[in-house]
């Protein structure tokens, strides 16, 4: 159960040069050839799901995802190959989508139980739960079009939610709605991943994609660039997004067997990075708390008119912890002649929980590397940090509490 | 038989639509369900007091004072429950353009959720109906069961040729335009206000090729007359039938793939 299997699959929409075209075409007496054209959106896309597992879709706007979305939950036919499945499938598309605003919140559960192929009974029974997890109290019987998109977004993803499917397939729906929310909707997914529910979801959201999936795969240009881990994969994305002319992308295997990402237009390079301790020793492993300063030596190819060195510090499941740039800090170096060799320094204190870290660097001309990208690269530097000294705590970062307790 | 299954699983959703489909008409009117009655019921009195009164039709052999009402009755409301199928049928698929994109479901709940609310409509009206006839002394008698088969065929009609033109309107939306100026002419071209013997001989003719004629024909003998139908002047809205349904099952499978493409 919950298996997805996508074969080969292709969509195509038909275009006609002209609005009689399509009745010429359709009727049989004239020559059977074909006078519309096919724009495909989605080519030769295979990949599989396995029960239990994650995946998450990545893409630009009009890569496909919506499409093969679509195409996944039976809305539309693939022009060519099969989607196969295999369990109970649960869409949130758009969620809220077959809500009729002048009915009640109540009703529209009904219609959009009945949709999802419950019974009346089966409605009324998970009634009370999906009440109590939307909580929008009162509003339940009040019609749809004075709900607000948020209580309409929870109600929806109450309803769609109220069975654990064997299959979920999240639309980008889910930044939709409150933090609150947000994070009682992703502890329920986290909770029907656990009872063994295929997830499939679509987002833009870094975070998501890293914190919940197992596997990522990247669409571009309605064709699958690339599937792997979604770290990995993210990092690609991130990369191909600043996709101008003369970039060049590359993959290497770092010693430490992760594979980072560089791309970038390549006038400027980082040709050295590395951590020092306060007696200026080179270090790997990082004491809670400990003082260290980030060294980046910097190479330039051709005149730049504007430097900008950016890091980020990223956990082990790639998130940001943090980052920021000598934009931010306007400290950006302007017009640094060509063959100059820049030396960064960035001192701060090691106050990370104790895990792996890695950091990300990027040369770029503003605080964005979506203008001028001279060179991004993804786990730059990984380093360790261990717990000497400090009474043992849990998370990301080292807050250095001062408990007092007093018996009153 | 896929299908079948499949629209059982759903059968929630459809009745739940039907319902809320009917819930919704009346939702923010105060008269509620009476609009249903009073709707064809204004109409009646239109036709009854221009073609009773005004222009002094009356019927050959008949000499019940409400036989004219009756005949126009038994023939509007019928006319109705044809109209409301084929104009909700070729507009449902452009309708319901949002739910045929982002939700999956069986497709053909949409044909059976308009036909089973449009027979919804005329049960109530036709019940009152008959009502009145009893009321009235004027019902016909052993006959009236002759209706059953009557309205199974005209809603087969209704439904095939609802559905050949539904999915066709999606691709070329001249079809619905056309087809509301069609039921204008149709409705005039088939003896429901008038009667058919106060035709010219050869408009007569012609009307046998219209196959609403002899159905219409064949309610107001019912109705007005308690004579039973003559079943072989039915012959062409049967076959036609059988031919629409098939070719509007055909037309949906084919396209239904294109039709959300197209939406």
């Amino acid at each position: 159960m919950g298996t997805i299997s996508v074969t080969n699959v292709g969509k195509a929409y038909k275009q006609y040069p002209g609005k009689w075209d399509r009745l010429i075409e359709w009727l049989p007496s004239f020559s059977s050839k074909k006078r519309h054209s096919l724009k495909w959106v989605l080519q030769n896309i295979s990949f599989t799901v396995n029960p239990g597992e994650a995946l998450g879709i990545i893409g630009m706007n009009g890569a496909g995802k919506s499409t093969l979305l679509k195409l996944i939950t039976g809305t539309t036919k693939p022009s060519t190959g099969s989607v196969t499945m295999t369990g109970r499938v649960a869409a949130m598309l758009e969620l809220g989508m077959g809500f009729h605003p002048d009915f009640t919140g109540r009703q529209n559960v009904y219609m959009s139980g009945q949709l999802l192929g419950y019974g009346a009974e089966e409605i009324e029974q998970l009634m009370p739960e999906i009440e109590a997890f939307a909580e929008i109290g009162d509003y339940i019987d009040l019609p749809v079009r004075v709900y607000s998109s948020g209580m309409q977004m929870r109600l929806a993803f109450s309803v769609a939610t109220a069975h654990r499917p064997d299959i979920l397939i999240v639309d980008e729906a889910l930044s939709v709605g409150d933090a609150y929310f947000q994070h009682k909707s992703f502890e329920r997914i986290r909770q029907f991943r656990k009872q063994g529910t295929t997830l499939l979801i679509v987002s833009h959201d870094k975070a998501a994609i890293q914190s919940m999936c197992d596997r990522a795969i990247l669409l571009n240009a309605g064709v699958l660039a690339l599937e792997g881990e979604p770290e990995i994969v993210m990092d690609f994305y991130n990369a191909s997004l600043a996709s101008h002319q003369n970039q060049t992308i590359s993959r290497e295997i770092s010693e430490t067997g992760k594979v980072q990402t560089i791309s970038g237009t390549g006038e400027a390079a980082v040709v050295d990075i590395a951590l020092f301790d306060e007696l200026g020793q080179r270090v790997e492993i990082l004491n809670v708390g400990q003082s260290v300063i980030l060294r980046v030596v910097v190479d330039t190819s051709t005149y730049i008119n504007r430097l900008v060195l950016g890091y980020g510090i990223k956990d082990r499941l790639g998130q940001v912890i943090y980052g920021t740039n000598t934009d931010l800090t306007k400290q950006a170096l302007e017009r640094v002649p060509s063959q100059t060799r820049v030396e960064f320094k960035i001192a701060f204190p090691a106050n990370f929980g104790v895990g792996t870290y890695s950091i990300q660097t990027a040369l770029v001309s503003t605080d964005t590397h979506l203008i001028n990208n001279y060179e991004w690269r993804d786990l730059a530097l990984i380093f360790n940090v261990v717990n000497i000294d400090k009474p043992h705590f849990d998370g990301l970062s080292w807050m250095s509490p001062e408990i007092t307790i007093k018996k009153l | 038989m896929d299908m079948l299954k499949s629209l059982w699983a759903y059968r929630g959703f459809i009745l739940g639509s039907v319902k809320r489909e009917f819930q919704l008409k009346y939702r923010n009117s105060l008269l509620g369900a009476v609009w249903t009655v009073l709707n064809p019921l204004a109409m009646i009195l239109v036709y009854t007091v221009i073609f009773s009164g005004v222009m002094g039709a009356k019927l050959p052999g008949v000499d019940s004072a409400y036989a004219y009402s009756i005949y126009l009755c038994s023939g509007i409301l019928t006319w109705g429950l044809f109209s409301e199928i084929v104009g909700r049928c070729q507009t449902m698929f452009i309708e319901n353009a949002n739910l045929l994109k982002k939700i999956s479901f069986p497709r053909f709940c949409l044909p059976l959720i308009v036909v089973i609310s449009a027979i919804l409509n005329f049960a109530i009206i036709f019940t009152l109906f008959t009502a009145f006839l009893v009321l009235s002394g004027n019902f016909p008698g052993g006959s009236f069961i002759a209706l059953i088969p009557l309205l199974i065929i005209q809603i087969a009609f209704s439904v095939g040729l609802g559905i050949t033109v539904g999915v066709l309107n999606v691709f070329f939306r001249d079809v619905g335009q056309f087809m509301g100026i069609a039921l204008q002419f149709w409705f005039w071209l088939t003896p429901i206000v008038y009667l058919l013997s106060t035709l010219p001989e050869f408009m007569r003719s012609y009307l046998i090729w219209n196959p609403m004629a002899p159905l219409m024909t064949a309610y107001q003998g019912v109705l007005v007359s308690d004579l039973w139908p003559e079943w072989d002047s039915l012959w062409l809205i049967v076959s036609l039938s059988v031919g629409l349904c098939f070719l509007g099952l055909h037309l949906f499978r084919k396209y239904i793939g294109d039709m959300v493409d197209e939406l």
